[in-house]
């Protein structure tokens, strides 16, 4: 299959979220983790390298805006899932992230696996596979900022930024002022015909 | 990277790749569940021609927390050792479906020779060639340096390299493959060598080599080095007239108590004592050095699977895809 | 033209060749019958009989002769025999070989020598030159039967202990007394064996990264340097094998101006190839001794266009493949040289300009007879001498494919090379072993006693 474009031809770009967008979606997905958990107790956000750890941050920091009691940092972890994925021999290689747990640990708490985009649904079930090797959670929940659709594996988000639909053929880029250059926040769809 | 036959064809970015992700397996090492499915179903030969149970194990390790299968093949009591060639073990081990062949072997370039024959598709990890090199061994010394570099300067070990680094390698030189592994790893990261030795257990051309090169050990301590890596000496060079006897050679060369003191002295209180192992106490290295604070002796050990880890993974997670097929974007 | 009869007499057949530049100069006829030349001029008359071969662009050189060959038969007839390496000869331009004595027995005795003698004339490829051992077993304690060599139906003259170094120097200073008797030669295979116990390469900066033991240039001068002065203190010839060093150069330069009757041999593979190839840890590349730095190699080609070195002798020692496909300090030492020697020689000697294609002849024909003393070999282009003649043509190009070659030998370290000069024509005793740059057939009168391969 040839995902590149025609030669010649510019990659068609088009933002489906700006900045703003992106602010209000993370803020509802926020007030909505609060709702499910009913409060802020036993919560640790687990954010998937690269964009996911910055989601799962802001997510924190809007969580403890909403709740003072709450300790951003010390509810953050970050779960690196590169050594359980099922196409390492299908891919460039990567270089592994580092996996964090937050110093309550995960046994016995409510996980959120946090990441930008959900698609065949592969990086999630590496994540619940990580996940296991850490520990035993309570419930793991899933909250993500894009939802393009095309699962491969029966999985899905309890919380979604915004569902996108696309065609197999387009690529749902995030930039995220955290991990991008421009810096800017932004989610934009290329390859549309 | 297909093969990791030698340091000295490692580019600084391949080595700090491997330093890097040794970094996440040294974190995998202090869970409870001390195992990652990177390399599940894929098979790992440790191929030993050399008896060298620490290296061995190490591998087996590495390769063990990284759920690939291994199988151990010691060239004593095998067909190896009835006369059967390289070239025939390696085409068994093709047989068998050897993803990965570590090769201790006691003939230098023999790993380079499994690798480049095209008797064999399998990655080849050098594990240790004649007086070649020793790159894992190269590798878990300058991770264990590494890590101490960055402590000293208050930052993360990850993506740094030993710019600024004075080490000190003192020992067999001429017939040390760690000794060449080291200086090509640590030239490429930046650091600045030393080598001390009696001239005859020195290389011929040495002078061409990237280091300074001194005869006096008390001479090169006093340059205040920021880590000294003892060689491991073999008694019996005594007998080729390498050194007229263990005491001189001790004596001039031996990092003993005295120049363990002689650290403090002269005000060298980070500086670390390393030990490629196994060591001949009283001899290269006095028993109360080798067991000072100083000494990093047990943490390169398990340095050393944590690097072995990274090597594997690097070597055998990377794009194997029959040409011509796409591989989707499903990383998102 | 003549339908080819490989039983007819030599005499039989009569070759003109036509238009052929004499030693790379003037452009003239030659007649060859009976094995002889017997004109040389232009526009010859063409005999009726007489099968024409057109030579234009070609140049007509004396038959080389290797005075530094390993047929390995007896003992090694998997690595060689007499016939496939003469085989490898003849394609090669050889007219003549010097058999080295390290095969399996030995030839230290004259039983040996007169089989490999015989083994030669029956092939008929070229003339075949038993070397005699210096040492019984070639061990280095005890002179073997030179005598008995020399006055056999080999008619040895050339001595030497050949992959082995006669270093006990009383030993080498006996040989070199006790071979005056016959006016025989001993070849010195210049090594120094405790300086280079395990050697695997030449010792430098290469040896150093490589960690592979080191094989000291001293090793070989410090011997070539001992033996001159043997040589000039009992009056004797030595000859020196396979020079491999700038400073083996220097030393012998300094004996002949001294008047020490010494000469010397470059192989074709120290003047073209280094120790940078042994990065490789290709044992195709492990030869002794080992290939030099390019300093080296600026040396021995210097050293031969100047006449300090005498000769090229291939050293072609071809070895099974299972002697290569292994790790580096296992393997054999050697390479195959026969097929390959001209094509070298023209890339680094006259591609270069600094040697003409009479130095050519000097130094792969001429020099080579007289050290060897093949008094039929090596001769002047002029009617009456013996017709060993060969056809080059400089300008062909090949790429060498070790497969393709005649040896059994695949220890070709010029694989792959392209390299100028093809040899299209070799006649020997003056039948063409070698047409159009192919096997021909071997000299009708093998199987008989002749006096041209006496």
């Amino acid at each position: 299959m040839d995902l590149s474009n025609p030669p010649g031809a510019p990659a068609p770009a088009r933002t489906v979220l700006a900045s703003a967008d992106i602010d209000r979606a993370l803020t509802r997905i926020a007030h909505e983790i609060l709702e499910t958990n009913k409060g802020a107790a036993d919560l640790v956000l687990m954010g998937i390298p690269r964009r996911g750890y910055p989601l799962a941050r802001r997510l924190a920091d809007k969580i403890a805006a909403a709740d003072p009691s709450v300790d951003p940092a010390a509810i953050v972890g970050q779960l690196d899932v590169t050594m359980f994925r099922d196409d390492l021999a299908r891919q460039p290689t990567r270089t592994p992230h580092a996996t964090e747990v937050p110093l309550s640990g995960i046994d016995d708490k409510v996980v959120v696996l946090v990441d930008d985009v959900l698609y065949s649904g592969r990086t999630i079930r590496a994540a619940l596979d990580a996940l296991v090797d850490l520990g035993r959670p309570r419930v793991v929940r899933l909250a993500v900022l894009v939802d393009r659709g095309h699962r491969e594996l029966p999985i899905r988000a309890d919380h979604v930024g915004k569902n996108l639909p696309t065609a197999i053929v387009e690529k749902v880029r995030v930039h995220l002022r955290e991990t991008d250059l421009p810096a800017v926040d932004e989610v934009v769809i290329e390859g549309t015909l | 990277m297909r093969h990791l036959l030698s340091t000295r064809d490692l580019s600084r970015a391949d080595a700090l790749a491997i330093l890097d992700t040794a970094e996440q397996m040294a974190a995998v090492s202090q869970r409870e569940v001390k195992k990652l499915p990177a390399l599940r179903g894929r098979t790992v030969v440790n191929l030993f021609f050399e008896d060298s149970t620490r290296t061995r194990i190490s591998f087996e390790a590495a390769a063990k927390r990284l759920s690939a299968d291994v199988i151990n093949f010691s060239a004593k009591g095998s067909s190896v050792s009835k006369g059967e060639s390289l070239k025939d073990t390696a085409q068994t081990l093709e047989a068998i479906g050897a993803d990965a062949v570590v090769i201790r072997h006691g003939s230098s370039g023999a790993p380079a020779r499994l690798a480049g024959s095209g008797w064999i598709n399998a990655a080849v990890l050098n594990a240790g060639d004649g007086t070649h090199e020793h790159p894992t061994q190269a590798l878990l010394d300058a991770f264990t340096m590494r890590r101490h570099w960055a402590k000293l300067h208050g930052t993360a070990s990850t993506g740094t390299d030993l710019t600024g680094m004075h080490v000190v390698i003192v020992g067999d030189v001429l017939h040390s493959r760690v000794a060449r592994s080291d200086l090509w790893l640590l030239r490429t990261l930046g650091a600045t060598v030393t080598l001390v030795a009696p001239p005859t257990l020195l290389p011929f051309g040495v002078e061409s080599w990237p280091c300074e090169v001194s005869y006096d050990l008390d001479a090169a301590l006093e340059t205040g080095p920021d880590a000294v890596m003892m060689l491991r000496v073999q008694g019996e060079r005594m007998q080729s007239a390498f050194f007229p006897s263990v005491r001189e050679y001790s004596r001039r060369w031996g990092f003993d108590d005295v120049r363990l003191d002689r650290l403090d002295t002269l005000g060298l209180k980070d500086t670390i004592l390393l030990h490629p192992g196994p060591m001949n106490r009283g001899l290269e290295i006095s028993s109360r050095a080798a067991d000072s604070p100083r000494a990093t002796i047990l943490e390169q050990v398990s340095n050393g699977v944590s690097v072995r880890m990274a090597a594997l993974y690097l070597l055998l997670s990377g794009e194997n895809t029959p040409a011509g097929t796409a591989t989707l974007e499903n990383s998102q | 033209m003549n339908t080819q009869n490989p039983n007819a007499p030599a005499a039989a057949v009569t070759y003109l060749i036509r238009n052929a530049s004499i030693l790379g100069r003037d452009t003239a006829d030659l007649l060859i019958r009976g094995g002889l030349i017997t004109a040389v001029g232009p526009a010859l008359d063409a005999p009726e009989d007489a099968k024409v071969i057109d030579a234009a662009g070609l140049i007509a050189l004396p038959g080389m002769v290797d005075l530094h060959t390993h047929l390995r038969e007896p003992g090694r007839e998997d690595a060689e025999t007499v016939e496939t390496g003469t085989r490898a000869a003849a394609l090669g331009g050889f007219t003549a070989v010097h058999a080295m004595a390290n095969s399996n027995p030995v030839a230290d005795t004259a039983g040996v020598v007169e089989q490999v003698h015989s083994l030669g004339r029956r092939s008929g490829w070229v003339d075949v030159r038993p070397v005699g051992a210096v040492t019984v077993g070639l061990e280095g304690e005890q002179l073997a039967e030179l005598g008995a060599m020399a006055d056999s139906r080999a008619r040895v003259r050339v001595f030497s202990d050949d992959g082995k170094c006669v270093s006990d120097p009383v030993l080498m200073r006996r040989a070199l007394e006790y071979v005056k008797a016959f006016d025989g030669v001993i070849a010195q295979h210049a090594q120094e064996p405790r300086l280079t116990e395990g050697a695997q390469m030449n010792e430098g900066d290469v040896s150093a990264v490589l960690g592979l033991a080191g094989w000291p240039a001293v090793a070989e001068e410090s011997i070539i340097a001992r033996d001159v002065l043997l040589a000039q203190h009992t009056g004797s010839r030595l000859h020196v094998c396979h020079v491999s060093t700038a400073g083996s150069v220097e030393i012998i330069r300094w004996a002949k101006e001294r008047g020490v009757r010494v000469t010397a041999e470059v192989t074709p593979h120290h003047l073209l190839l280094t120790d940078e190839l042994v990065r490789s840890y290709d044992p195709v590349y492990k030869v002794n001794p080992p290939l030099r730095t390019a300093a080296d190699v600026e040396a021995l080609r210097r050293g031969l266009a100047d006449g300090t070195i005498d000769i090229v002798g291939t050293d072609h020692a071809p070895h099974p493949s299972e002697h290569k496909e292994c790790e580096w300090a296992q393997a054999a030492m050697g390479m195959t040289g026969l097929e390959t020697a001209l094509s070298v020689v023209q890339h680094t000697m006259i591609d270069t300009g600094m040697m003409d294609w009479e130095g050519f002849a000097r130094v792969t024909s001429v020099t080579p007879a007289v050290i060897g003393a093949v008094e039929t070999q090596g001769r002047p282009l002029a009617a009456g001498e013996p017709a060993n003649v060969i056809l080059v043509n400089p300008s062909a190009r090949r790429t060498v494919d070790p497969n393709k070659m005649a040896s059994k030998g695949r220890n070709s370290p010029f694989a792959g090379l392209e390299l100028p000069g093809l040899v299209q024509a070799t006649f020997f005793a003056g039948h063409p072993t070698v047409l159009d740059a192919a096997l021909n057939t071997p000299h009708p009168v093998s199987t008989e006693e002749s006096a041209w391969i006496a």
